[in-house]
């Protein structure tokens, strides 16, 4: 779907005077576009007469929010407590190394991205990595080490 | 209610709902303060303020802690000054180290801490960041690195401006001010008003140097250098130089300029009266046909982008004259150049402004075929101070240089311009000459005087009435153009002025100006116009010749043309 359809599809179910519609707006808007546009962004900020970099200052606050189209595979690596006790950072590192991108960024060839995220609410399965919509618990390094292959095959 | 706090040692009477800072700042304990900002909700986050109280287990902040009956406060205890020390360390870990080298060297509240609090060595570092400077704007860079996250700048730019070109972007130790996408000042509706570098407290926001070129033209044999000078700056300047408010001080200035090499100095009040004439006739001719009413201003260069980029419906209502520094410039560049047998191409026009938007604007407004700017350069009173020094001027030694050019006459109308309400009331002495053929009486309008920011009056004008408002302070007039917009007012003319209480604290301002030195300028304003013979726009004996001699009626075709602009429309989205 266009941007202008998803986010004119989403805006009228908020009634523009009440501003706590905006992080709920931002997430539908996200799930659809898989990221937030800057026209995306400019057209909520019309609808909900908030200046635009009130509404980026927002955004860029929360993790879960992405400025950049993410990649065809969506690594996202838990870094909450747990995760990091059981060796997140180590873990984050090599993927870095593997996929060639930093934690936040997309590949060029729109292939992989990497995210931190906060909490998975999975402590009990740490450490916790997702690629697109499934979850892998308790990896080990053999575990990643299969991951990253399987999703490099994939999109070659 | 009152009570009794003891501070130091000492029992002083506080008032319930007070604040610690505000005790303090009534006793004269002074603490020092990073983010706390007169006139703002506190937010509390630099920390710096803190005070022990005894019954309280850890610091608390001066600035946002309510005072209460039992509180025993010290402010300098041992515990506090090495908290204090602590902090200001640490932000002077990721702080780079070239106060030397530094455009706030000497005006850093940062640095002034540092050195309150005696610290001598380097105790943390941090991996250096990095950073981009902005440089793409014209008026202002911003440079992260020195930034102190006071978060000033961005409660100055929502709250006075009403614009929100900035915010935090991130969080936790990651968090930095920027703009939307990363894109810069240039996208993100930034109006250039410099009032983020008046409540910077570090040189994380300055104005863009324009010294360099200034320099290098006055050292150019080949170019005909000549200066064109705000009257809020001579005021300033006094400020500055500490000169008596006795010295002749315009007069004064203009002999510095000469000094420094410049071969014209013009007070650019004169082409504020030549504004006032060609708005006052643009008025009377919009009032006669009731259309595109109320009529704004357009002497704000950041009060003309707001409205050009956020209420570009505004477009038409705004006047269609220059701004007084444009048409100075257009002015020199042709009818001057000309009679002091020049070229154009050899004059060189600098300006000096107590803004930064007018460097913004003198860099748009250029002739359409050669595309040579009006004004070649634009430096603010900083700067002007700056080159004073570099250029080793004296003012104890100077004499005031009687004028010497019939182009530095104007009436005090346009001296006006500088405060808020002091353009709409020349501009209202000549439209009431407009219309009634006689002079307003009394000449002054107390309504639109004074340090407030919305000032209405009403004005009988022969039979009907005027309702004007002067406006100051671009959240203001957001304001102002949500009432005008809903119909919950009507005017007639409205001035507008971006910054609060006008150019007289403009963002090319000194930077400490407070509330005392802002009446201390606006008085040497307002008592020119007591004291000057000439009050009155249309009186001027300049304007009068220019108009015979080289320009047509006011508001006429050909007037039109070199006086006048068109606005540029945004894309309405």
């Amino acid at each position: 779907m266009h941007m202008e359809e998803i986010v004119e599809k989403i805006l009228p179910r908020y009634t523009p005077e009440k501003k706590d519609g905006l992080i709920p707006i931002l997430q539908e808007v996200q799930k659809e576009q898989g990221y937030l546009t800057e026209e995306a962004v400019e057209k909520i900020g019309k609808y909900l007469n908030l200046p635009v970099n009130k509404i980026y200052g927002v955004a860029a606050f929360y993790d879960q929010f992405r400025f950049r189209r993410a990649g065809h595979f969506h690594v996202q690596i838990c870094h909450g407590t747990t995760c990091h006790l059981f060796g997140a950072s180590t873990y984050l590192n090599e993927i870095e190394k593997q996929l060639k991108i930093k934690a936040g960024s997309t590949s060029r060839d729109r292939r992989f991205s990497l995210e931190i995220v906060n909490c998975l609410g999975a402590c009990n399965q740490a450490p916790v990595l997702k690629v697109n919509d499934t979850y892998y618990p308790m990896v080990t390094p053999d575990d990643l080490t299969r991951i990253i292959r399987t999703i490099k095959e994939k999109t070659e | 209610m009152l009570f009794d706090i003891e501070i130091n040692g000492q029992q002083v009477s506080a008032k319930r709902g007070e604040t610690i800072m505000e005790v303090l700042d009534r006793v004269g304990v002074k603490v020092p303060t990073l983010c706390y900002m007169p006139g703002f909700s506190p937010t509390g986050g630099c920390r710096m303020c803190i005070v022990e109280v005894d019954g309280i287990d850890s610091l608390v902040p001066a600035c946002s802690h309510p005072v209460e009956e039992w509180m025993k406060i010290k402010t300098h205890s041992p515990r506090v000054l090495k908290a204090r020390k602590t902090l200001v360390e640490l932000l002077l870990a990721s702080h780079p180290d070239d106060c030397l080298y530094c455009d706030r060297n000497g005006t850093c509240e940062l640095q002034d801490l540092a050195a309150e609090l005696n610290i001598r060595e380097r105790n943390y570092r941090t991996k250096r960041q990095n950073v981009q400077v902005d440089r793409a704007c014209s008026s202002i860079e911003r440079n992260p690195a020195k930034c102190i996250l006071c978060g000033h700048c961005i409660r100055v730019c929502d709250e006075v401006m009403g614009v929100s070109a900035i915010d935090v972007i991130g969080r936790g130790s990651d968090s930095r001010i920027g703009t939307t996408y990363n894109k810069g000042l240039n996208f993100s509706g930034c109006v250039k008003c410099g009032q983020c570098i008046m409540a910077c407290p570090t040189a994380a926001l300055t104005e863009k140097p324009g010294l360099q070129t200034v320099i290098e033209a006055l050292n150019n044999p080949e170019l005909y250098t000549i200066i064109q000078f705000s009257p809020t700056v001579a005021a300033s300047i006094a400020e500055e130089f500490n000169l008596k408010a006795s010295k002749d001080i315009p007069n004064l200035v203009r002999t510095a300029f000469k000094d420094m090499g410049f071969r014209q100095a013009f007070d650019v009040s004169m082409a504020s009266d030549l504004v006032i004439m060609e708005a006052a006739a643009e008025f009377n001719e919009r009032f006669g046909s009731k259309e595109r009413l109320p009529l704004f201003t357009s002497s704000c260069p950041s009060w003309v982008k707001y409205i050009e980029d956020q209420r570009p419906r505004y477009i038409s209502h705004l006047s269609s004259t220059r701004s007084p520094q444009q048409m100075m410039g257009r002015i020199i560049k042709s009818y001057i150049t000309s009679s002091a047998g020049q070229k154009s191409e050899n004059v060189f026009v600098v300006s000096v402004m107590p803004c930064t938007s007018k460097k913004h604007e003198a860099e748009l407004d250029r002739q359409k075929e050669t595309k040579s700017k009006y004004v070649d350069a634009v430096i603010t009173t900083r700067e002007l101070v700056k080159l004073i020094k570099i250029l080793g001027i004296d003012f104890k030694t100077l004499e005031p240089e009687p004028t010497d050019t019939a182009f530095s006459m104007r009436s005090s109308a346009g001296m006006l311009f500088g405060i808020s309400g002091g353009s709409l009331e020349g501009l209202l002495r000549t439209v009431y000459f407009n219309m009634t053929s006689q002079e307003m009486s009394p000449i002054k309008i107390n309504d639109l005087r004074g340090l407030k920011n919305r000032k209405e009056a009403r004005v009988k004008i022969g039979k009907q009435f005027l309702n004007v408002v002067a406006v100051n302070g671009l959240a203001n007039a957001k304001a102002l153009l949500d009432d005008i917009e809903a119909g919950r007012c009507d005017y007639q003319i409205v001035e507008v002025m971006a910054c609060p209480f006008g150019c007289i604290n403009g963002g090319g301002q000194l930077i400490d100006s407070d509330e005392k030195k802002l009446k201390t300028r606006m008085k040497a304003l307002y008592d020119v116009d007591d004291e000057e013979m000439i009050k009155v726009a249309h009186k001027n004996p300049i304007i009068t010749d220019i108009y015979e001699k080289f320009l047509s009626k006011p508001n006429s075709e050909r007037n039109r043309q070199f006086l006048h602009t068109e606005r540029i429309k945004a894309e309405e989205t």
